[in-house]
Order: structure tokens, then C-alpha cells, then sequence
């Protein structure tokens, strides 16, 4: 099990979506980033992520890791938001059957797992229909 | 720089072996490295070990591996680059030789993954994914190439039974191979109908959880007569390149862009083609996986990976013959050590002792393995010298 500030000092990124945008090439770093990977700037502006996302890829897991094997099967994608913020997320109250590729998303503060017996409840981002 | 040599190949049986630890199985494939060289003395070893800590609760392999080796005071170094560890220790002892450092410097990988369960298997293999962005969320490894794989079948039309083809021809080949963990052959409605891990691949599209060691001792190419009576192979090139970790951050999750990266390198300096190579050994973690780089690597137009598996065209016998060895997929993955082992088993194809799966007159082959979703890549060409 980890310690609380591991997780602690994450809370800005999943609780409120929190990035960051170059202030030269507008490369969005989710999370934020000293150095921009497209153009070397090192200034960025602080920004929050919007909601509003669409489905990049997807797929449906069936062997999960023990501390999501309550939640199997269960879905999770590759989704980017409206500022081109990219994330990965499990994708909530929708049927597999019912997703395509390209389809609007919305993301919505979710619990996403429980680190160990008594551990921390995780929380995050999931994608849901939008 | 000076040119570089493999004189000496080990590799030992692959598969769950229980009565065996992290430092038997590395011993013994290193001994049989040293043997088949021919060499009584190691000047310097690597060793590719993606997670030793997790697995068997054991880092400092250096000092390890080199008292139980018997090569104490030698120099020792362990590397890791998740899946690309064991391609990234043989970059490394050949830079180690080319630069004049040492001399006889042996280049292995290692991983001993049956002593923990399943769900610590999956959690150590995780680690090579971004922990905090990526598997935070539930996502796991075969999950990850499940989301390459959707991608690619949107932009390409890629079919399952394509990606099933794969597997079909990697257990073709793997059956033929005496070292493989899996030695027999599957059918394309085996694999289709195999249990479902991550949509939409199913465990006959995934690489196993092995216990193996691979080795190869290297040396000046110049010194290679003196030292060895084996036929010496060259290495051409040996490049290192990376990706984002994360595949959410690449722009095209149907192209391996460390390996295209790698490969454009290699082709460079080696002064060879796509079309010089005879023999192919690619890192086929996942079924998805051999289809986007046997076109990364250009072997093939992009979008038709799954149509080269599925005409034969990757087959021995084939245009590009690609994993004779049965590939992680038949022959198993012991992450640290499979960058060697493709190493070894091309070695082998161009000194034509490949028995049954041998590429008839190979003289070029080229080698690559990646890390992650191909978070790292490792390509090396050689050639018989």
C-alpha cells in the first residue's frame, strides 16, 4: 500500500482536471510538464480540463488487476477533450455494444478503486455517455 | 569505434520452471554462452532484468550474477527497459566492445516470473505503463494493446482472424523449436475461441508468464578468429529509441514510433534495406503488436501487417520470415531476457544451425524489442561477417 501523499499530491490532476498549455505551440500537458516535448518552451498557462471529450479507442477488460477485479468486465478508452488534453478512462454506464470510435463523451468525478483493505478511496474521472 | 562480433549463443528450455531460481536459470544460460564461444573468462557482463525486484524480491543482480558466475571481480551492470531490458543490455555490451573498454563482455537477460501469482505478475508488468495516468484507471497490458488493436482495425480494416493469424504461425514455428515453453502448434478457431482478456484480444493473443535466461558473449570482431572456432556475426547496428509512456500522449496508436525511429537509424548506419533482411525477429508481446511493427519496420505498407500474417508472407518460407523462433507468443517472454533471445535465435539462423525452422542461406537479419506499448524500442541488424 502507498502512503497518503502519493496520492495526496495527484488530487489537483484527477480532482479537477488540472493542466497546463504552452504558452508558445499550445501543446496541452496533462499532466503538467517543466519542458514542452513539441517545442522546448518551458512557460505554460495553467488550465483546467473541460468535460466535454470524445472516444479515441476503447476496450473491454475481463482479467483486471486485483484491485479493480470486483468491476470486471469493464470498459476503459482513450479519450480527448475539447483542448486536446488526452486520458485514459474507464467508461461508465454505457453497453460495450454502444460505443464507437469518435463518439462524444462527457467526464464526470467518479470513485475508481480502493488502494488495499484499508486504504484510501481513489477517486478520478470516468467518461460516461454524453 | 571497433566492429563487434557475437562468437557465443545460450539459451536453456523455457517454461515454468519451478525447481528453478532467478540465478539457476541465468547461470545456466550463461555457461552455455561461454561454452559455445568457447571463452574461459567474462571481462564484463549485462544484464536486462525488467523487475527482479517485484518478482523475486532481488535487485543488485550485478553482484548476483557475477559471484554465481564464478567471474567475481569482473565489471557488472544490470539495465532495464521494461520489455526492451534484454535488447538493452546487448546494446550496451556492444558499445562496451566497440568502445575499447573491454574485450569479452557477455550480454544477458533474465526474468523469474512464476514466483508470485497471476495478479502479481500483472501488477510487476504494469509497472512499464504509466502507473499514475494509465493504470490508475484500470488498465492493464493486454488492455493496452486491446486499445492498439481497435485502433488499427478502425483505420485499416484489420481483421480478427488476421490477428489470430499470428498466433497460428508463431505456434507453427515455436513447435519446431526445442527451447520454446510452448511447442505446439494451435488452429485459427483455437485462438478465436480462447478465453477473452481485453476485447479484443483473447489469450491465445498474448505472450505468456515465463521463467527464462538468454546470453550471448561478444567480442572485437578482429579478435572473433582468434577466440572462437564459431562462424562470427557481425552486429551492423544497435539503436536505442523512445516513445511517449503513456499511449493516450501518441498521436497515431497504430504506429510504434520508437521502432520506426530505431529502425530509420539502423537502416542508416548499417547501409541496409527492408529488403536486404532475411530473417526477422520482432517483439510480438501481443498478436496486435507483430502486425504494427512488421509494418513499422517497412517490410510492409502500413495498414497491411495483418494481411502479410495472413498470406503467409511472414511465414519460413515467406518473403520476410518473421519470428522462427515461435516468438514471445509460442516461445514464452521472460521480459528481461527476450531481447537477447531473439538475439540468440538470430545468430543461430545465420550460422545455419537452425535445424527444422532454419531461413535457408540467411545472411542478414535484423532484431527488435520494445518496451511497454513501445514506450522503448531496440532494433539490431546483423550479418554474417
Amino acid at each position: 500500500m502507498s502512503t497518503a501523499q502519493r496520492y495526496w499530491r495527484e488530487i489537483p490532476r484527477r480532482y479537477r482536471l488540472e493542466a497546463a498549455k504552452c504558452t508558445k505551440c499550445g501543446f496541452i500537458a496533462y499532466p503538467h510538464r517543466a519542458i514542452c516535448p513539441q517545442c522546448k518552451n518551458r512557460e505554460f498557462t495553467a488550465i483546467n480540463l473541460s468535460m466535454n471529450c470524445k472516444l479515441l479507442t476503447y476496450t473491454v477488460i475481463h482479467v483486471a488487476p486485483s484491485q479493480f477485479e470486483g468491476q470486471a468486465p469493464y470498459t476503459v478508452g482513450v479519450v480527448e477533450t475539447e483542448e486536446g488534453g488526452r486520458l485514459t478512462a474507464n467508461i461508465a454506464d454505457v453497453e460495450p455494444e454502444d460505443l464507437k470510435v469518435g463518439m462524444p463523451l462527457r467526464l464526470e468525478f467518479r470513485l475508481i478503486q480502493e488502494d488495499g483493505d484499508q486504504g484510501v478511496l481513489c477517486y478520478g474521472h470516468k467518461a460516461v455517455p454524453a | 569505434m571497433r566492429d563487434v562480433a557475437i562468437i557465443g549463443v545460450g539459451i536453456n528450455k523455457w517454461g515454468e520452471l519451478w525447481e528453478k531460481s532467478l540465478r539457476d536459470v541465468w547461470v545456466e544460460a550463461a555457461l552455455l554462452a561461454m561454452d559455445d564461444a568457447g571463452v574461459d573468462h567474462i571481462d564484463s557482463i549485462y544484464t536486462g532484468s525488467m523487475s527482479s525486484g517485484l518478482f523475486v524480491s532481488q535487485e543488485h543482480l550485478a553482484s548476483l550474477l557475477a559471484d554465481y558466475l564464478g567471474e567475481c571481480p569482473a565489471q557488472s551492470t544490470r539495465v532495464e527497459s521494461a520489455c526492451a531490458s534484454g535488447g538493452v543490455s546487448a546494446r550496451m555490451a556492444y558499445l562496451e566492445v566497440a568502445s575499447g573498454q573491454s574485450d569479452i563482455v557477455l550480454a544477458t537477460g533474465v526474468e523469474k516470473m512464476t514466483d508470485v501469482d497471476g495478479g502479481g505478475a500483472t501488477f510487476a508488468l504494469a509497472t512499464a505503463a504509466d502507473q499514475e495516468y494509465e493504470v490508475y484507471n484500470g488498465v492493464t497490458f493486454p488492455g493496452l494493446y486491446a486499445m492498439i488493436a481497435r485502433a488499427h482495425m478502425e483505420k485499416y480494416g484489420t481483421t480478427l482472424e488476421q490477428l489470430a493469424h499470428v498466433a497460428v504461425k508463431a505456434h507453427k514455428h515455436g513447435a519446431k523449436n526445442p527451447v520454446a515453453q510452448y511447442p505446439f502448434e494451435v488452429t485459427l478457431e483455437g485462438v478465436m475461441d480462447s478465453v477473452m482478456v481485453a476485447d479484443p484480444l483473447r489469450i491465445l493473443h498474448c505472450s505468456p508468464i515465463t521463467d527464462g535466461a538468454a546470453a550471448l558473449v561478444m567480442c572485437p570482431l578482429e579478435m572473433a578468429k582468434k577466440l572462437s572456432k564459431n562462424k562470427p556475426i557481425k552486429i551492423l547496428a544497435s539503436v536505442n529509441a523512445t516513445d511517449t509512456i503513456a499511449l493516450h500522449n501518441r498521436k497515431d496508436f497504430t504506429t510504434i514510433n520508437s521502432t520506426v525511429k530505431a529502425a530509420e537509424k539502423a537502416y542508416r548506419v548499417s547501409g541496409k534495406t527492408p529488403g536486404d533482411i532475411d530473417v526477422v525477429e520482432v517483439h510480438d508481446c501481443f498478436t496486435i503488436a507483430e502486425i504494427c511493427v512488421v509494418e513499422d519496420l517497412g517490410f510492409v505498407e502500413k495498414g497491411k501487417g495483418g494481411a502479410a500474417a495472413e498470406s503467409g508472407l511472414t511465414d519460413l518460407g515467406g518473403k520476410i520470415p518473421v519470428n522462427m523462433s515461435g516468438g514471445l507468443k509460442s516461445k514464452g517472454h521472460p521480459v528481461g531476457a527476450t531481447g537477447c533471445a531473439q538475439l540468440v535465435e538470430l545468430t543461430r539462423q545465420l550460422r545455419g544451425e537452425s535445424g527444422e525452422r532454419q531461413v535457408e542461406g540467411a545472411k542478414v537479419a535484423l532484431a527488435q524489442n520494445m518496451g511497454g506499448t513501445g514506450g522503448s524500442s531496440v532494433v539490431h541488424i546483423l550479418e554474417v561477417a
